[in-house]
């Protein structure tokens, strides 16, 4: 199972959760459990989010696998200027 | 993907990553001959011009254009009519998400002029002077409401409304009124309270400064020709043509693969040019009039109507240890967005306490829209406003408790393994070495004059990779061309040259880099984000092993062994042991020569989604000299140190390093935007709105940290966003030990700086 962290301002979707234990094999299963688990964050997953597996950031990269016990961050999708 | 080196292994062994060969640009640039957006002419091409409203917030009630239509020369008339709403649907473009609703409206006015220089109309006609004219002819009808041009006041609950149907995001309960503020965020760990029990020293303090431009000298330009059979090409100058592609097409209701964009050489754009403002009209003019149409922007225009970052309001809180240690942190950040939602405040929101390793810490932001053109991004945008509050907070903190400021910074510095402020763990990263470096460096110890004092600040930027092609071709003379999708603003060419020189095995000299236009590659993102050389980089790497793979291929049938039996050494295919056979080695040019016989042209194309950024730590020092009698700061003495995972280019790497710094120093000590009580900017100039002159800066010292990125096959992390978050601070430090007086805020000019000493004086007095 890999530890999930929402961060930023997601809680609102999800009750105020903001950790969860969740096993998935890359980030679109694991954007699909989560918009299971939470329906009213699915719309937010589908865009604008990034994907840090054990502290390295991923961006648009639905396919990136998610190796087990992992520690998963949701957060802001990044640019720059 | 590509495999990382071990660089340490791999360091003696570099020929041409790490050396600093002329770019392959730069002959055509100092000689003038390099084509900038307003350099491009095709035959028959009309003149675009626009017409701003010079209102900052007033209903378009009618706009009549028949007089203008009417004028001889003028060839077509656009307005809102001309543009198609759109829908509200949010898409990633530079630093931020772009909602096509607002991009139509701020290309084009719609129901309402929301800025000092929003667009109401354009105008193409066979030359300038007819197009002014036609301005002139066209009536427009406003109606002037109540404006709100700062942040704070505009949050207020009675502040004139830009967007009657904005409802604040990220509040809970949801407010069923309207308002300017758009969203709400919050970020953090642990619990700040509780540290801040722990605490024996705070220090709290808010910030404000202003929106700063991006100041790059090229104008905004493009020229747009629209084709009977709905087809179109466009030139410009941008950051992104992919991008420009993409808002066209979208805006314009065409297919993606009916418009070509071609990027010119850019004369600067840091940010400024990941939007579009002129292209889609010019696109629109084209198509209105049958004709090409160029559009150039003044700088009058370039003020007035295109990006700058946001001014912002901020409250920092931070609590210490008496032996030094950061018990907790905490901010509050309210930036301006302009006109339409979309302030980078979630990256400043990220970046705030970024350095720092924290337990517990908190940050909200808040994105406020004001009657000021919509902001864009500049290099790491949103960065700089919070880590100056934040590193201004650091340095006080330090000097409160008689610690050294660097000492202070390495007690508490993010390193390998620290959770970042903002959630994930950090990988290998060299804050602490940049420290180290200052510490060490002669600069530190140096003594200070009189007047003077010395300031010192850290800065975080994420930096991101992307969507990214490139195509390696292998010429039959044995040289190569290679050809990136991210246009060249830093020096990325002479970079990519380097890694496909290096990889290939072939002189530096033989590699051509060029910037393929829309047509030519696969989507690729825009350099942003401190990416083009990391991304491109990568994607060069891997389209020279597969063109190596290729070479083996040929080398293998040439010699007819099998193709697991040829290996790639310095440039040559050489057979894989004895039992291979006993063959000449043969070079890159001996098998090119050979291509088209043994199978055709050889070519790497790769095209990926970079994954694998990793975040560019920077730390800056400065000395100033206070001129008591005049308020006026020199900034006497100025080093940067970086980490730059492995700067392929060095020179280049240093020339990042020393523009943020140039840039900042404005920021600091001069650039703001000054509006009337008639909402009207009444700077809009080079002259007026001051950035800094090389008699203004001293010659800026630079050292490399070289910490690498383990993704990247050369260790590449990105240089170009980083270099503008310490500055201000550092500044500001320095103006603070050379006073004794803390400025909070931006920028330091010689009136505000004369008055505070006054004011202690007569204090004191």
């Amino acid at each position: 199972m890999s530890r999930v962290v929402l961060t930023g301002n997601l809680k609102q979707y999800t009750g105020g959760v903001t950790e969860l234990e969740l096993e998935s094999a890359n980030v679109r299963q694991l954007f699909r459990a989560l918009a299971e688990r939470y329906p009213a964050l699915a719309p937010h997953l589908e865009d604008g989010l990034a994907v840090a597996i054990n502290g390295q950031i991923y961006q648009e990269s639905l396919l990136e696998p998610i190796p087990p016990d992992s520690e998963v961050h949701i957060l802001p999708q990044i640019a720059g200027g | 993907m590509s495999q990382a080196l071990k660089l340490d292994d791999k360091a003696q062994e570099l020929k041409w990553v790490g050396t600093r060969p002329v770019r392959p640009d730069g002959v055509d640039k100092v000689t003038g001959r390099a084509k900038f957006g307003a350099d491009f002419n095709v035959p028959g091409m009309l003149t675009g011009k626009v017409l701003r409203s010079p209102h900052p917030h007033a209903l378009i009630k009618s706009i009549d254009t028949s007089k203008a239509e009417a004028l001889p020369g003028v060839k077509a008339v656009i307005t809102r009519d001309d543009m198609q709403d759109m829908a509200s649907e949010f898409v990633p473009a530079g630093e931020m998400l772009v909602n096509y609703r607002d991009m139509v409206r701020n290309v084009m006015a719609r129901e309402k002029s929301l800025y000092d220089g929003h667009a109401v109309a354009a105008v193409a006609a066979t030359n300038a002077a007819v197009a002014l004219k036609a301005l002139k002819l066209i009536k427009v009808e406003y109606e002037p409401l109540p404006h709100v041009i700062d942040v704070l006041e505009a949050m207020k609950p009675d502040a004139p409304l830009l967007h009657d149907d904005m409802i604040t995001e990220g509040v809970e309960p949801k407010p069923s009124k309207a308002s300017n503020v758009s969203k709400r965020v919050e970020f953090g760990l642990g619990d700040v309270a509780a540290g801040f029990d722990k605490a024996d020293v705070i220090i709290e303090r808010a910030f404000d400064t202003k929106p700063v431009h991006q100041g790059y000298i090229e104008p905004h330009a493009c020229v747009a020709s629209y084709t009977e059979d709905g087809q179109a090409e466009l030139w410009c100058s941008t950051q992104g043509h992919f991008v420009v592609r993409t808002h066209c097409a979208r805006m314009l209701g065409m297919d993606v693969s009916k418009i070509r964009v071609t990027a010119s050489e850019i004369g600067g754009g840091f940010g400024g040019k990941t939007v579009v403002y002129l292209e889609p009209l010019a696109l629109a003019l084209s198509r209105k009039s049958g004709a090409p149409v160029k559009m150039v922007m003044s700088r009058d225009e370039v003020f007035r109507a295109t990006g700058p970052t946001s001014g912002a309001h901020v409250w920092v809180k931070v609590g210490a240890t008496k032996d030094g240690r950061i018990t907790a942190a905490e901010a509050e950040l309210k930036y301006q967005a302009g006109a339409f939602q979309g302030s980078p405040v979630q990256p400043g929101c990220m970046c705030a306490f970024a350095p720092y390793d924290l337990e517990n810490v908190k940050v909200v932001g808040y994105d406020v829209v004001t009657n000021r053109p919509k902001v864009a991004a500049y290099r790491a945008p949103g960065g700089p406003i919070s880590e100056y509050g934040v590193e201004c907070v650091i340095d006080e903190l330090a000097r409160k408790l008689d610690l050294d400021p660097v000492e202070f910074r390495l007690q508490n510095a993010a390193k390998e393994g620290t959770h970042a402020a903002y959630g994930p763990k950090f990988g290998p990263i060299g804050l602490v070495e940049t420290l180290d470096a200052v510490k060490s460096h002669d600069h530190y110890k140096t003594k200070l004059g009189p007047n003077q004092g010395r300031g010192v600040a850290s800065g975080f930027w994420f930096n991101i990779g992307g969507e990214t092609c490139v195509a390696l071709n292998i010429n039959e003379d044995g040289s190569a061309t290679l050809m990136a999708g991210t246009p060249d603003i830093g020096g990325s060419r002479a970079s990519l040259a380097l890694m496909a020189a290096e990889t290939l095995g072939i002189d530096y000299d033989k590699v051509r880099p060029i910037i393929g236009d829309t047509s030519s590659l696969g989507y690729t993102f825009l350099t942003g984000g401190s990416r083009a050389t990391f991304s491109s980089g990568m994607a060069t790497v891997e389209a020279a092993q597969e063109a190596i793979r290729e070479l083996c291929v040929r080398a293998a049938k040439i010699w007819e062994i099998p193709e697991d039996a040829v290996v790639w050494e310095d440039g040559h295919a050489k057979p894989a042991g004895k039992n291979a056979g006993d063959f000449e080695p043969m070079s890159l040019a001996d098998i090119a020569k050979m291509a088209g016989k043994t199978g055709g042209p050889i070519v790497g194309y790769t095209k990926i989604n970079a994954q694998g950024a990793a975040p560019s730590f920077g730390t800056h020092l400065v000395d100033v000299e206070v001129d008591k009698e005049l308020g006026r700061v020199t900034v006497v003495r100025y080093t940067v140190v970086q980490d730059a995972g492995k700067a392929v280019h060095p020179a280049y790497v240093e020339g990042q390093f020393q523009g943020g710094a140039v840039q900042g120093i404005g920021w600091a000590l001069n650039e703001e935007y000054v509006y009337g009580k008639d909402g009207r900017m009444q700077n809009p100039g080079f002259l007026d709105y001051r950035i800094p002159v090389a008699s203004d800066v001293p010659m800026i010292d630079t050292v490399i940290v070289e910490v690498p990125n383990p993704r990247h096959p050369y260790g590449v992390r990105g240089v170009g966003e980083t270099p503008i978050i310490p500055p201000m601070a550092a500044i500001a430090n320095a103006v603070a030990d050379a006073l004794g007086i803390r400025f909070s805020e931006l920028p330091m000019s010689p009136p505000k700086v004369l008055k505070a000493i006054e004011a202690a004086n007569g204090a004191g007095d």
